[in-house]
């Protein structure tokens, strides 16, 4: 309290002299400069982010636009890629098979252990051992699934859809088991406790009340897992191979998908080709779009809000 | 279910069957959780059995080796080693800024009504197939872009070893471009969880002492999402590590080490794609080596991702 | 004479290790409404959830003591939960009904238990016991989450009821309701005793005085050297005995509000 003299302020306790500099109006030119240069950054950043979405979507509805039309869907691969005409049904069949059995088999398991993630296992070993390496699965190369799946059943049993539809099931797996637990890990424990009152054992708590309760949630975590494996190619090269006829066949014949088609027709030096490329990438970026938006509808009829 | 006629002891043996099966849907489960870690295991060892001769032949100079020369059973894989980690290098160098400006952007710049629309679109880029990356990335980016903008690299910077002449829009650089447009939304959509976890009273305190706007997000923001937005970053690297489609029509296909990236090269990814079809036993069995030693760097970079994030959210 | 729906004997919890209630022992009665009052974090929920053993769902939950439900140890070996719970019903105190319709969550417990006779009628009965039938009668079909606070809590009740239980447990059943809500399960209560035994979880000694018949009045024990706390049964009586003329000095510094 000794030593500088203190002013005194207009209301008369002390105060600190203050230099003239700081009285001044708001921050200095330069770092108003530098606070502007940054928001320009910024924008900078958005435009550029942008603008591949825009160029992509242009392109794609413009080249798929001009070359689809209805023989495109309904027909298949003519015999060589410089005829003009036919289209990528074989594609299509091949992906709706492969990645309808891929559904059917990831879906149950991926639900199940989500289930005992959340209602068995807890922060037991075994539990948090599932959700690391789920969690490490997702960010395998979809490329070394295929490889697993070539050595370990194509070199015995040969190329088939049934192949190509096991490399997918193994991508989709560890989404569905992380974005399911998510799911359920949401599910109130005031209507598990209610179900468990009223006498319901474990399972029938869990088949009854926890599993409708997050049905939505857990149907757009499929649904996006669903687009994802729609739009796979590398696994797919490796097991089902492609082929230029319609298969309906599950294993021992190569069969095409509409990710292998585009694969084909972008590789091609003919313009009939490269045509039915752009119209096969119209094609699928829908049906994944389509996939998408029902995700986005089903999380938004959740009755369990986040 | 009336009072006290029949004991709880004899209810219970009549529930016999229904304790059964409440067991076993409980090792349903969890036989259901196990088949994650065995698909998993089995899949490392499937492979890693399969490429052993091809180790065993080649030994270090499998991934030191630069000749890759399938007809004379030659099989070094450096140039694709060397590919990967370039065209990644080339796709973080132009992913993070542009991520880490947008979700700045989102997050503390943008009014609440753009916030949505924009998020989402940015988001719509990692619905579209990486085919369809490739395909347009070859008819439309390179005459538009890739092409041009190495060319004018190689004659204005040509002298530097890395810009290098003869440039070409199929290179290094044309797929490590498309490979970072592939990446941000998966980096913009981390970082603008990690931002948004920043506590608001953070930024208060930085208004409070007079802060304009950028240096509140350096001084607030920023220091508080380091580790974070590292783990979003190596979240991102993983995926452009393992992608194939895209590069394998935008690499060049050119099995050689260049120091310059407007030079077609190759990578570990793309060449399994290309060559595979064409392939006899023994380069299959290279390509699976190939395949073991891009898992193994994508796993090392993915775990080490995953504890990061994990130990920032078990911080919040 | 013995015609007691419970006979409780030195029940004692603890979780984790942690004694949360202590040598309990009382009877409850059939056909009256008992309730059990006491200062918060006392034990009650804990006490009310080891008659139907709803804390075996609790990790770390340890019960120990003799809960006998006519006669019959409900901890014995050879009893398991699940028929436990069949039996004995519970409401809770945030009102939890499924996010089913309104006539699914009446139908879930007889579903569950393999009812095989007339559901519509069944449910119609449930809801009118729980005197909610004339609110919803036209509405069976549409989600339960529609309805109010209090009529949720009633349609918990008619739910807890359509598995005919003989008992039922009530933790707070009110004390997330607004006044005129409450006012309502209150009556409902007073004709449900004509069936059923209720044992009454309340914050509200008030509410305790209007509606039970007899009263157990829980308080906190302390040790002085760890500072554990615990639940202890101080005084269980006739409601009026208890609120007129309580015998224990803790009972009547409660009632008479010189702590909360």
């Amino acid at each position: 309290m000794s030593g500088a003299p203190a002013r005194r302020s207009a209301s008369g306790g002390p105060t600190t002299p203050m230099p003239d500099a700081l009285l001044a109006r708001g921050p200095s030119p330069r770092r108003l400069w530098t606070d502007r240069a940054a928001s320009a950054a910024m924008l900078a950043t958005v435009a550029l982010a942008l603008l591949p979405v825009v160029l992509i979507f242009y392109y794609i509805i413009r080249e798929g636009f001009s070359a689809m039309n209805w023989e495109f869907l309904t027909q298949s691969m003519p015999y060589s890629f410089r005829k003009e005409g036919g289209g990528f049904l074989n594609g299509l069949i091949g992906t709706l098979i492969m990645v309808g059995v891929a559904t059917a088999v990831a879906v149950p398991f991926g639900v199940l252990a989500a289930v005992y993630l959340v209602e068995y296992g807890k922060n037991g070993l075994l539990a948090q051992l599932i959700r690391f390496f789920s969690d490490v699965m997702t960010g395998v190369p979809s490329v070394f699934v295929g490889l697993f799946v070539y050595t370990a059943f194509v070199v015995p049993f040969g190329f088939g859809a049934l192949m190509g539809a096991a490399a997918l099931a193994i991508i989709m797996l560890p989404i569905i088991v992380r974005s399911t637990e998510e799911m359920l890990k949401l599910v109130p424990l005031e209507i598990k406790n209610a179900s468990y009152a009223l006498g319901a054992a474990k399972w029938q708590t869990v088949t009854r009340v926890v599993l409708p309760s997050a049905l939505p949630g857990i149907t757009t975590g499929v649904l996006l897992a669903v687009a994802r494996a729609a739009g796979e190619t590398a696994p797919l090269i490796l097991t089902a191979l492609g082929s230029l006829t319609i298969t309906t066949k599950l294993l021992g014949e190569p069969i095409s998908a509409l990710p292998l088609a585009i694969f084909d027709g972008a590789r091609t030096p003919f313009a009939a080709g490269q045509a039915r490329a752009w119209a096969g990438a119209l094609e699928l970026l829908l049906i994944v779009l389509v996939f998408t938006l029902l995700a986005r509808v089903a999380s938004s009829r959740s009755s369990i809000s986040r | 279910m009336s009072e006290g006629a029949v004991t709880l002891a004899a209810s219970t043996r009549r529930r016999g069957v229904g304790r059964r099966v409440d067991r076993a849907f409980g090792i349903l489960t969890a036989a259901s959780g196990s088949l994650v870690l065995l698909v998993l295991a089995y899949m490392v060892l499937t492979t890693t059995n399969t490429a052993l001769p091809v180790f065993r032949a080649e030994g270090i100079s499998f991934v030191t080796g630069s000749e890759w020369l399938p007809s004379r059973g030659v099989f070094g894989i450096l140039p694709f080693i060397y590919g990967t980690l370039v065209t990644s290098a080339i796709a973080l160098v132009i992913a993070v800024p542009i991520s880490v400006g947008l979700s700045l952007y989102l997050t503390e710049v943008a009014p609440a009504w753009l916030r949505g629309p924009v998020g989402y679109a940015v988001d719509l880029l990692a619905a579209v197939p990486s085919v369809v990356y490739g395909l347009w990335g070859v008819f439309v980016l390179l005459p538009l872009f890739l092409q041009p903008i190495a060319e004018a690299l190689g004659s204005a910077f040509g002298f530097l070893p890395i810009f290098a002449p003869p440039a070409s829009g199929i290179s290094y650089f044309g797929a490590g471009v498309v490979l970072g447009i592939m990446i941000i939304p998966i980096i913009s959509a981390l970082a603008r969880e990690v931002f948004r976890a920043v506590p608001a009273d953070d930024r208060y305190a930085a208004y409070a002492l007079g802060a304009t706007r950028w240096e509140m997000i350096w001084g607030a923001v920023i220091p508080r999402s380091r580790a974070g937005l590292v783990g979003a970053v190596m979240l991102g690297l993983g995926r452009a590590l393992g992608e194939t489609i895209a590069v394998a029509l935008l690499v060049g296909s050119r099995p050689s080490i260049s120091a310059s990236v407007l030079q077609p090269g190759y990578s570990m990814a793309a060449v399994i794609a290309n060559q595979f079809q064409e392939a006899d036993a023994p380069q299959i069995r290279a390509l699976v080596g190939v395949g073991v030693v891009l898992f193994a760097i994508t796993i090392l970079i993915n775990m080490a991702a995953r504890l990061l994030v994990w130990r920032m959210v078990a911080e919040r | 004479m013995n015609d007691a729906v419970f006979a409780i004997q030195d029940l004692s919890v603890s979780y984790n290790g942690n004694v949360a209630l202590k040598d309990v022992s009382l009877d409850i009665h059939p056909r009256e409404i008992t309730a059990v009052i006491g200062p918060s974090g006392c034990g009650k929920s804990t006490f009310i959830r080891c008659l139907n053993r709803m804390n075996d769902l609790v990790p770390g939950a340890a019960v120990s003591g003799e809960v006998l439900y006519h006669g019959e140890d409900i901890y014995s070996p050879e009893v398991d939960p699940v028929t436990v719970r069949r039996r004995i019903g519970m409401v809770f105190q945030r009102p939890n009904p499924f996010p089913k319709s309104i006539y699914d969550n009446v139908a879930f417990g007889p579903r569950i238990n393999g009812y095989k006779g007339d559901m519509d009628e069944l449910v119609e009965r449930s809801l009118r016991r729980a005197a909610l039938w004339d609110e919803v009668k036209n509405k069976l079909r549409k989600s339960a989450l529609a309805l109010s606070g209090g009529q949720q809590q009633r349609l918990c009740i008619a739910r807890a009821i359509a598995v005919e239980p003989d008992v039922i447990l009530m933790d707070e059943p009110a004390s997330a309701l607004d006044p005129i809500a409450t006012v309502r399960i209150e009556d409902l209560m007073q004709e449900l005793k004509k069936e059923y035994s209720i044992v009454i979880v309340t914050h509200n000694m008030q509410q305790a005085a209007r509606v039970s018949d007899k009263t157990a009045f829980l308080y906190t024990e302390v040790d002085e050297e760890t500072s554990a706390r615990w639940g202890i049964l101080v005084e269980y009586g006739e409601t009026g005995g208890i609120f007129t003329t309580p015998k224990d000095k803790r009972t009547e510094d409660y009632v008479s509000g010189r702590f909360g």
